[in-house]
């Protein structure tokens, strides 16, 4: 007999040690039938533990899942996953120059929110976590107003009340990013409810990463959707990292993420998170299986958190220096660039432009958001916002409070 | 005009607003086809369907998180949450999302969701299906919190609920749901029909979110109470033949400061009443601004009335229940101190 055992998740390699992704479950692409949308789930549950790739090791498209998209819808796509590196790149930068008080950057994972971005109609409703600023350079939301936002400035959109990143954007479609996580997950169950009972065709469309899935709100949102078949698509980020935990700890040892869609009845997809034209394939297929009745998808994007999990973060305590390096899936704008220049369609030369012409876009419009103030420089926002919006009408409990602050104010 | 008791009172209001909003939507645990297990949604999903009165998983996080995404996409949703015992689950969906999310979207979304919830004891619940948590959402800034305390208010003011922007957490004292409850249990049960507020108009009409009701004007003392309590207070009063001023609360944010702060500055003395437990509880917040803003024309101190800081026990619940010998303590307490 055996002694009862408690099993710790196994960390796959620590600082100092060489980087070991032989735990990822990996297939070549072009490997993953690609079902019909209105295909049962019972009858492609296999989707959820394998996974879907195009862009094979040599830059080529193949496979069932190939999107076939025009070179210029690749180029576009291209040029919003290297604005969205590029303002990352000089956000990081301003914040530790002390001009905003935090940061995340989405480095590695640009393909899951720009593609999706892509594949989605701007009238499906977006509820991203905070690593999809990419849904916003996609959707076309100036850098500079949300510059303002990082900088808690006069045109911030949310009047000095949220931490920087913490977007919204109602007439882009976009919704509030919370801080608290997973909420926004079974919220946007709700809201694509109710778009079915409106009788649109409108979808929604939720991100969250691996580590968030073990809230009790991944459980609600995966339920509602399911009982309800809901046309939402549930993104999973599997970016390996939930700041110094891995997976391991979330769940994923033992199964894909993917695969709590099978457990509830809905269809699960395990995708190649680096791949642009995998990303952007699954995406418009669980999209057209929403919107045309069949029900809701939870895609699992594998892919790696190139960089800290915020400003506040130092992964260097926590795991090797050169994973990124290393990971099997490659970065995905290296990747999308590869295979532009497999098609005959790109070149070094026009990349290293287009680096230069979204690092320039980005530089002019950070001179333009700090003319608007910053968190510590004048023009500032005005302080007696803070009682405005919560209620519709102020009631006469916050008009006391903030006469009190006026006064208050007005002593020093 | 119609007689109606509670349960009545509150179906007729959601009867109503589905019939004027398509927007509105029900959805909760056992509400559609059952008709609730308290029956206030009784026969409305026969009449307005199953995509306007859902039947739910039983998880109160997801109801309260999709009436939230329902209400971002235009809808207006009444949640129900079976008893005010089971709202913990949901509590991270209703603090930190529908409370705040106009606020920290700076005014650009928001959910006009209603939380309708029974509460309070006297129904032999045991400690999982008594309590009275109004004083932890009134504690949350951006929710509004009402508790009615008879059919004529309840209607009037849940249509109010369903019709504001803001989210509204709204408790139904359900040892009233049927009839005025006095505190004592000994006595045989008293219908509405007994009672004015038992008149309810059967089309629509609103009862102000943001205003308390003088149920009875008087000039010994002033009972600041509300739900059940306004019942057990009127009949402590009246046992001691006490010119009580009674003023029902009903919604406990926005708070009506002024009708209290007139009514404690002519009498000169107050009673706070209320069910839940008393440590931390909304009655000390009534206490403190009566306080702060009537310390002047105060004969004695404020005194508060509530249940014990105790789970509400299965097997002693009158011995908890802050019925009229406890109210009738306090009143005399009160009345007796030295001007």
């Amino acid at each position: 007999m055996r002694p009862s055992r408690l099993h710790i998740p196994k960390h796959h390699s620590r600082p100092g040690e060489t980087p070991d992704f032989s735990y990822l479950e990996l297939a070549p692409a072009g490997a993953t039938q690609r079902p019909d949308i209105n295909t049962r789930v019972r009858d492609m549950n296999g989707l959820a533990f394998e996974l879907v790739r195009v862009i094979d090791d040599g830059h080529t498209a193949v496979g069932p899942w190939n999107p076939h998209l025009d070179p210029p819808e690749l180029q576009v796509g291209l040029r919003h996953m290297m604005l969205t590196r590029a303002f990352d790149d000089r956000m990081q930068r301003m914040q530790r120059a002390g001009k905003t008080s935090f940061y995340m950057r989405s480095l590695g994972e640009e393909a899951v929110a720009v593609a999706q971005g892509m594949a989605l109609r701007p009238t499906d409703m977006l509820f991203p976590s905070y690593r999809q600023q990419g849904l916003y350079v996609v959707r076309g939301r100036p850098l500079v107003d949300l510059m303002c936002q990082l900088l808690s400035n006069t045109r911030d959109m949310c009047k000095g009340r949220q931490l920087p990143i913490m977007y919204h954007w109602r007439d882009g479609n976009i919704f509030s990013i919370s801080g608290n996580l997973t909420t926004q997950f079974p919220q946007a169950v709700g809201w694509a409810m109710a778009a079915a009972i409106k009788g649109t065709d409108d979808i929604a469309a939720t991100w969250i990463g691996e580590g968030s899935s073990a809230e009790a709100d991944f459980h609600h949102a995966m339920l509602f959707a399911s009982v309800y078949e809901a046309p939402v698509i549930l993104n999973v980020v599997n970016n390996q990292w939930a700041i110094s935990t891995f997976q391991g700890f979330a769940g994923g040892e033992h199964r894909s993420f993917a695969a709590r869609g099978p457990g509830f009845g809905m269809a699960g997809l395990r995708v190649d998170g680096n791949d642009f034209l995998a990303v952007y394939a699954v995406t418009r297929w669980a999209a057209e299986r929403a919107r045309n009745g069949f029900g809701p998808t939870i895609i699992e994007h594998v892919t790696y958190r190139g960089a800290a999990h915020s400003t506040s973060d130092d992964p260097a305590r926590y795991r090797p220096k050169d994973d990124y390096e290393r990971w099997p899936l490659g970065d995905p704008v290296e990747r999308l660039k590869n295979h532009l220049i497999d098609l005959g369609e790109w070149s070094e030369e026009r990349h290293a432009a287009l680096a230069k012409e979204m690092d320039e876009h980005v530089v002019a419009s950070w001179k333009e958001a700090v003319t608007y103030g910053t968190l510590t420089e004048a023009p500032r926002l005005d302080a007696h916002l803070m009682f405005e919006d919560v209620f519709k009408e102020m009631p006469e409990h916050l008009k006391k409070q903030e006469a009190e602050l006026r006064a208050e104010r007005a002593e020093k | 005009m119609a007689q109606m008791n509670m349960i009545q009172a509150l179906n007729s209001a959601m009867d109503i607003m589905l019939g004027r909003d398509p927007g509105v939507v029900i959805l909760g645990e056992d509400v559609g086809f059952f008709g609730g297990v308290f029956r206030v949604t009784d026969g409305l999903q026969r009449k307005y369907g199953e995509h306007r009165v859902l039947d739910t998983p039983i998880a109160e996080g997801g109801i309260v998180a999709a009436a939230i995404g329902m209400g971002v996409n235009g809808l207006r949703p009444v949640a129900e949450i079976q008893f005010a015992d089971y709202i913990y689950p949901a509590y991270d969906q209703i603090v930190s999302e529908l409370a705040r999310l106009r606020y920290r979207s700076a005014g650009e979304f928001f959910a006009p969701v209603t939380i309708r919830t029974p509460c309070g004891g006297g129904i032999r619940g045991g400690q999982t299906h008594s309590q009275s948590p109004e004083g932890v959402f009134a504690h949350v800034s951006g929710l509004k919190v009402v508790m009615p305390s008879n059919p004529y208010d309840a209607k009037g003011l849940l249509i109010s609920a369903i019709e504001d922007d803001d989210p509204v957490v709204f408790f139904e004292p359900k040892r009233i749901y049927n009839g005025p409850f006095d505190g004592d249990p000994n006595k045989p049960a008293v219908p509405w029909s007994t009672h004015p507020k038992g008149d309810v108009p059967e089309g629509y009409y609103t009862v102000p979110i943001g205003k308390c009701d003088v149920v009875r004007e008087g000039g010994d003392v002033t009972i600041v109470t509300y739900g059940t309590m306004v019942h057990v207070c009127e009949a402590a009063a009246r046992s001691l033949g006490l010119d009580a001023e009674i003023i029902d609360v009903r919604t406990m944010v926005p708070l009506d400061v002024e009708t209290l702060v007139n009514s404690v500055q002519k009498t000169g003395r107050c009673v706070v009443a209320h069910e839940a437990t008393r440590f931390g509880g909304y009655g000390g917040e009534l206490s403190a601004t009566i306080q702060e803003e009537c310390f002047w024309h105060l004969e004695a101190p404020i005194l508060r009335v509530a249940g014990w800081d105790t789970p509400y026990p299965h097997a002693f619940e009158w011995e908890y229940f802050p019925g009229q010998a406890r109210v009738a303590a306090a009143l005399r307490t009160v009345m007796e101190a030295a001007a």
